[in-house]
């Protein structure tokens, strides 16, 4: 049970032979994935043929790598410029949620606090129709009442980006609060008492604390932008971001080239990853120790 | 917060009772957040799923959508297998991932503890997609599990190992790992040690410590493991197409079907509506099972 507890060897050894499995089972596909990625192969499957850079830096017609692959590399872009107005939309809006919901009291707060939530229990795929169904009532009201033709609101990169901000910003609001909760108001006020105005306060006392929260909360919504793959399916217009063109090819069954994205793709989270972790660990420390 | 938000709101209460201007300006964003990408979006889903297409541009309120969503026995099984497969991954993620969150939270210690637990969570920072296509890999006929069987002599040929609804299940129970040990291992982490020392000393078994101590301790985190697991298992899209066989239709794709494939945006929006409804509908009971609120299980 607890190493405090005397316990047979045979249990303990069978306890960490199941843990060890487990994290086998966690590791397999990412590892496998990434293996692939070098396989001298037309096919990301086995046999395996001998070690290849062709699937990063190929140039033949049936070899293109990554890096020569034009279509592969504008998703990117897509999905790069999407990220970034998304984290900066949302990293914005989630603070002024936390600075309301955190400072300030209203009548029906509560009310928009659960619906300020209701995003995480919303599926997706029913996120993206709504926003669609939606943006394309607009789109066709404006027409028919004053004959423009609004075609930012016709799928593509814009109400792609409207789509996942809808979510994401949720999860800013989260973070960006709970950091704003162990803020000690004694210091704003102390800023206000030099003769700060409250404006200047916020600027140079409370934004600074709030900013490994700030920065955390935008690695997190990048990561979960350029990943996204439910509501951006039912948004995407003709320029593909990375997961849907990805997504086309997988059932087309692909080079392993698509091994290569990925691994790109994992290197890149797993490094984003670590630098959010370690943001917001520096602010734990303060507290704990 | 809360003693922070009565002397504030004290205060402000005494001078004006209406919204301030600077409260407004702040509100601003939020309101048009909510209202503009998700309260009008979703009654907009609403009215589109209880109207009718008559012609072009035309349309008459009408349940039809709906009547025809339960008398078409396709749409009504896919519901219903959904719904099951989501409550069997989620039972299959818990059972799995209680020990590993025991261990985590129990077992070790320290420098080794926080390893362990960081490398539960990086597996998820990676694209559901990429971690999809590792399982293909894998599972597929001339895959590596595949190949093994065969060099190892259990197997004559190749074994196809995807499209099943067994594939489904691992996919979908690897996908909400994470969402199942992350509360658990916070909800065991308060867990004091020596309750458990005491149920020992006084003589019980290691099954009636964790039936009498452990599992009650850990309900709210089982609770708000399950609710997330369950949700998001039934919202995925991407697993069930990707591994799933033919005949194992998700409703998610059934809803896509109707929207991109068919165009009948109408029953799409039914469709879509219904599992909103029974996602929240789970949800909620699951709250009130287990006396929790929306705002504890995001904690």
């Amino acid at each position: 049970m607890i190493p405090s507890l005397p316990q047979s060897k045979f249990s303990t050894r069978l306890y960490a032979a199941y843990i060890t499995l487990f994290f086998i089972y966690l590791a397999a596909p990412l590892v496998v994935v990434g293996v692939f990625a070098f396989n001298d192969s037309l096919f990301p499957s086995m046999p395996w043929n001998g070690f290849t850079f062709d699937w990063f830096i190929g140039t033949e017609d049936s070899r293109i790598g990554v890096f020569n692959d034009g279509q592969l590399l504008e998703s990117i872009g897509y999905s790069g410029f999407i990220a970034i107005c998304v984290t900066l939309l949302s990293v914005f809006v989630g603070t002024c949620n936390a600075f309301l919901f955190e400072r300030h009291t209203f009548r029906g707060k509560n009310i928009l606090y659960i619906f300020a939530l209701m995003p995480l229990v919303i599926p997706g795929v029913i996120l993206g129709i709504s926003i669609l169904i939606f943006t394309n009532s607009i789109a066709n009201g404006v027409e028919d009442s004053f004959g423009l033709d609004l075609d930012f609101l016709r799928p593509g990169l814009f109400i792609v980006i409207m789509g996942q901000f809808a979510f994401v910003t949720t999860i800013t609001t989260l973070v960006i609060s709970a950091r704003l909760r162990k803020f000690d108001t004694s210091l704003e006020e102390a800023a206000l008492n030099l003769g700060a105005t409250k404006w200047e306060a916020v600027k140079t006392i409370t934004l600074p604390f709030l900013k490994p929260a700030m920065i955390g909360a935008g690695i997190v919504c990048f990561l979960m932008s350029f990943e996204n793959f439910n509501t951006t399916l039912m948004l995407v217009g003709s320029d593909s971001p990375l997961t849907i063109t990805m997504f086309d090819r997988l059932k087309q069954g692909s080079t392993p080239a698509l091994n290569a994205v990925s691994l790109m793709l994992m290197v890149v989270s797993g490094v984003l990853a670590l630098i959010s972790v370690f943001v917001q660990r520096d602010k734990k420390v303060p507290d704990s120790e | 917060m809360s003693t922070l938000q009565m002397v504030s709101g004290t205060e402000k209460s005494t001078t004006i009772p209406m919204i301030k201007l600077g409260t407004f300006l702040l509100m601003l964003p939020l309101l048009l957040w909510l209202f503009l990408l998700i309260i009008l979006p979703h009654l907009d889903l609403l009215t589109v799923s209880l109207r009718e297409k008559l012609g072009y541009r035309e349309y008459a309120f009408s349940f039809q959508n709906y009547i025809e969503f339960f008398t078409e026995p396709l749409y009504w099984n896919t519901f219903v297998r959904t719904a099951v497969m989501s409550i069997v991954a989620t039972a299959i993620t818990l059972v799995v991932g209680f020990p590993v969150s025991y261990y985590i939270a129990k077992v070790l210690k320290g420098k080794k503890r926080n390893l362990l637990f960081m490398m539960c969570l990086i597996p998820f920072w990676v694209s559901e997609l990429v971690r999809t296509f590792g399982w293909m890999i894998l599972l597929r006929e001339s895959g590596v599990i595949s190949s093994f069987l065969q060099w190892a002599g259990l197997v004559d040929g190749p074994v196809e190992l995807l499209y099943s609804d067994a594939t489904l299940m691992v996919g979908l129970v690897y996908t909400s790992m994470l969402f199942m040990v992350v509360p658990l291992v916070s909800v065991l982490d308060t867990l004091d040690d020596s309750l458990i020392e005491a149920g020992y000393d006084l003589g019980g078994s290691t099954y009636s410590i964790l039936r009498e101590i452990v599992i009650p301790h850990a309900m709210p985190g089982i609770a708000s493991g399950c609710i997330v697991v369950f949700m998001l298992t039934l919202g995925n899209y991407l697993t069930p197409t990707l591994l799933g066989g033919k005949d194992s239709l998700w409703f998610t794709e059934q809803i896509y079907n109707q929207f991109i494939t068919r165009f009948n945006w109408e029953s799409g929006s039914a469709f879509g509506f219904l599992l909103l409804f029974l996602s929240s509908a789970i949800v909620f009971v699951g709250l009130k099972l287990s006396r929790q609120t929306l705002a504890d299980t995001v904690k």
